[in-house]
């Protein structure tokens, strides 16, 4: 081995490396900094006999500890779950009048309520249980079938128009255009007739409002307020699910409208179910 | 008058001597000498007033009425708050240990700019402790001398016995050193109660266990080590140091050329042999806890603790030469001295541009934020408006806005507050925990609020169809204390349409 040149000044062996003649000292290290780095080495072989850490073609070394990362996250959500069981043992065996009224009760019963909703109604009633056309917005006071807790609680467990559940909430408007019961011109007076009850103008001596006494108000009543019992709708107020523009409205009137709902009593457990009815009734449209 | 020969000479090496460096160099040990002279005694006073604050702040007491703890200071993390005396910081006020750091920051430069590392030399955590230690060890095995011949000699009970009571004592006060620092960050009595009795929280037993550890090794064995190879500030303070900076300079021009042996210089005629007034005792070095030889210049490892102007001053009084061979001086000082003009007053290097211009920022920081201190408000209101959905029609055609208001009482008292909104005419809001009670604009709706705490509410504000307006509009919530004559308003939006 050929001997490494010698600074002059400081007496300490060069690299060899220069740069516009300044050249590199090679300084030795402190020992107990060489000693750390050596540590380093055997913690880090340690550490690969006990952990997971070489990748082979198909797998990788496990380790002699058995860790897992997934393990680990499997452990720290029945942790969670463990954590929770009393709570929701509670939440399983109390009312939902009495959840809402104990305080740390209903905070869980939400925030489980809010974390089930975003699996699985996001998809229909938007991530702020806004809706879409079709699908209801649940912030507001406007309820198909009611805002009451129980009412919400029930529709969420049975569903609506479906049809695998025996207790499902069921509602048939009949197709009033296709199935030929009023003609074009008739469901554009009564399209007409009903659009002017949302605006609080109808006028009942109108053809419309006489096609409306006839075929409509059974079910939507006479002023057009709606009858929960039968999820039909209220026609004299604001909140349209489809559209609240003629050619919607006669839309509506010529197919019907017929969207389902699922029942989630055979997907989710009792306790979800109740906590998301808690939420439900909590975002501001809640009724008493 | 002494005669030099009778001074003693020693023989030692400065660590990092040209040629004494080896590849994968072992740490040579450093004996310092005891040493005594006014820089030592300064060390003494701010070794005993630094560790004087550290050990004797969290027993403090501070009455804070019955809602708060009563030290004086106190890092609550468990409950989110910062107790300083009269202060009291909630996490949203952090900036002002922001603003501490910076103040520490630039003071660090201002002092460095003056008086070069006296950081480093003095007041340093390490520098502290390391001086503990060596008192531990000084007291225990004797000085210098001592130590040398007890790490050569083989081992026997003796040996074993002074070195056995000095780990124990060094690790008595790394103990202590660390216990004191957990007692800042919970109630000292009863936390020092609950340690002793196995009660206190795993978290005290490990930040002991941790600090025990550091202060033992950093302290005890690797000292001088942990300011050259670990420490960020040699580097970084040393390039804050400009021609006038006090630094510890050695006066070459008065000593050299150096002369050990004068004695043989005795009958020579003085003019005829060059002799400077060292007499290269090697007692500068010897007393260095850094192992350095000052009369190489100034270098990364000084940390300007001027126990050498000490010992060399020692020296010259008994030569019977004038003190200062080694000084503090600037570099300005010395380079007049060495061409043999004056020497300025060296007060001016006190009010030079550089230092005024971090004293102005220092005092900036500093004014600012005690202003923002005294009028800072103990009340705050935070909206929050909903997001998703921004805005809710109902089917009487109304339209609803949700909003989280969060409203803090900073205060260790119970309060009566008014929140109200103002800013929408023909709106009301509706407060979902209290009840269904309307709230229209310019009434207020009265709120009991407990002591230190953060009150969520959220609310409902409806404007009816007939009054919605054309486009967003903002509004107001305020929310007043007359207790305090705290009052508080935070401007938020109103949607009216869907994005």
């Amino acid at each position: 081995m050929t001997k490494r040149p010698i600074d002059d000044i400081t007496g300490t062996e060069t690299t060899g490396h220069e740069w516009d003649g300044i050249r590199e000292l090679d300084t030795p290290m402190p020992r107990w900094w060489l000693i750390t780095f050596y540590i380093t080495i055997a913690w880090s072989i340690v550490y690969c006999v006990l952990y997971p850490a070489i990748p082979l073609i198909t797998s990788n070394t496990k380790g002699t500890l058995g860790y897992s990362s997934r393990g680990e996250l499997d452990k720290s959500l029945q942790q969670a779950r463990d954590a929770q069981t009393g709570l929701r043992d509670k939440i399983k065996s109390s009312s939902l009048a009495a959840i809402i009224t104990d305080p740390q009760l209903f905070s869980f019963a939400k925030a489980g309520g809010k974390a089930a909703f975003k699996v699985n109604c996001v998809q229909c009633h938007g991530s702020g249980a806004e809706g879409s056309i079709g699908n209801p917005n649940l912030n507001d006071d406007d309820w198909l079938w009611g805002g009451k807790l129980e009412e919400i609680h029930q529709t969420i467990k049975h569903g609506v128009r479906y049809e695998q559940d025996d207790d499902t909430r069921l509602s048939d408007m009949p197709a009033f255009g296709k199935d030929e019961l009023l003609d074009k011109n008739q469901i554009e007076q009564v399209a007409d007739y009903v659009l002017s009850l949302s605006k609080n103008s109808a006028d009942a001596s109108s053809t419309g409002a006489q096609i409306f006494a006839d075929n409509c108000a059974s079910c939507h009543g006479k002023t057009g307020a709606g009858d929960r019992s039968v999820g039909a709708p209220p026609l004299n107020d604001q909140i349209w699910l489809y559209g609240g523009d003629k050619k919607t409205v006669m839309e509506s009137i010529h197919n019907s409208r017929k969207a389902v709902m699922p029942a989630w009593t055979h997907r989710l457990d009792t306790e979800t179910i109740k906590q998301l009815a808690i939420y439900v009734h909590s975002l501001g449209g809640g009724e008493k | 008058m002494t005669k030099p020969s009778q001074i003693e000479q020693f023989d030692v090496q400065a660590v990092n001597k040209a040629g004494a460096k080896k590849l994968f160099a072992a740490a040579k040990k450093i004996y310092p000498k005891r040493v005594d002279g006014k820089f030592r005694q300064l060390k003494w006073l701010i070794m005993t007033v630094t560790l004087a604050i550290y050990y004797i702040t969290p027993w403090l007491r501070w009455d804070r009425g019955e809602f708060a703890p009563d030290q004086a200071v106190l890092v609550d993390l468990a409950n989110r708050r910062f107790y300083f005396f009269f202060i009291e910081i909630w996490p949203q006020e952090f900036f002002y240990v922001a603003g501490l750091l910076i103040m520490a920051g630039i003071g660090l430069f201002l002092v460095t700019s003056v008086w070069g590392r006296a950081w480093c030399g003095y007041t340093c955590p390490q520098t502290v402790w390391v001086d503990l230690f060596l008192v531990i060890e000084r007291a225990i095995e004797g000085d210098r001398n001592a130590r040398m011949k007890l790490d050569k000699a083989s081992w026997n009970f003796k040996k074993f016995r002074m070195k056995l009571t000095k780990h124990i004592a060094w690790l008595l006060v790394a103990i202590s050193t660390g216990g004191a620092w957990i007692f800042y960050f919970a109630d000292a009595p009863s936390l020092f109660v609950s340690f002793f009795t196995l009660n206190a929280p795993f978290v005290a037993y490990s930040t002991v266990a941790v600090l025990t550890a550091t202060t033992y090794i950093f302290g005890g064995f690797m000292r001088d080590q942990v300011c050259t190879y670990m420490c960020p500030w040699p580097r970084i303070q040393a390039a804050m140091l400009d021609e006038e900076s006090l630094v510890v300079t050695y006066n070459d021009y008065r000593g050299e050329p150096r002369t050990a042996h004068r004695k043989k210089h005795a009958n020579d005629d003085v003019s005829q042999v060059p002799m400077g007034d060292c007499i290269d005792c090697n007692k500068c070095v010897v007393v260095c806890p850094m192992g350095i030889d000052i009369r190489d210049g100034q270098q990364m490892e000084c940390i300007t603790c001027a126990l050498c102007i000490d010992a060399c001053d020692s020296v010259m009084e008994k030569v019977g030469k004038p003190k200062g061979l080694i000084s503090y001086a600037t570099l300005k000082e010395y380079d007049q001295a060495a061409a043999g003009k004056p020497v300025q007053n060296s007060v001016p290097i006190l009010f030079r541009p550089r230092t005024l211009i971090y004293s102005a920022i220092w005092c900036l920081v500093g004014l600012s934020m005690l202003f923002v201190l005294a009028t800072r408000s103990r009340l705050d209101v935070n909206v929050l408006h909903d997001r998703n959905p921004l805005m809710v029609q109902l089917s009487d055609g109304s339209v609803r806005n949700g909003y989280i208001v969060k409203i803090l009482n900073m205060e260790p008292k119970k309060h009566t507050a008014f929140l109200s909104f103002q800013g929408l005419p023909e709106g009301f809001m509706r407060i979902e925990q209290e009840g269904t009670r309307l709230v229209k604009n310019g009434e207020s709706y009265k709120l009991m609020l407990e002591p230190d705490v953060l009150r969520e509410l959220k609310i409902y504000v409806t404007i009816p169809q007939a009054s919605l307006p054309k486009l967003d509009q903002a509004f107001k919530f305020v929310a007043e204390i007359p207790a305090s004559e705290e009052y508080h308003e935070t401007t938020t939006k109103f949607h009216v349409k869907k994005y």
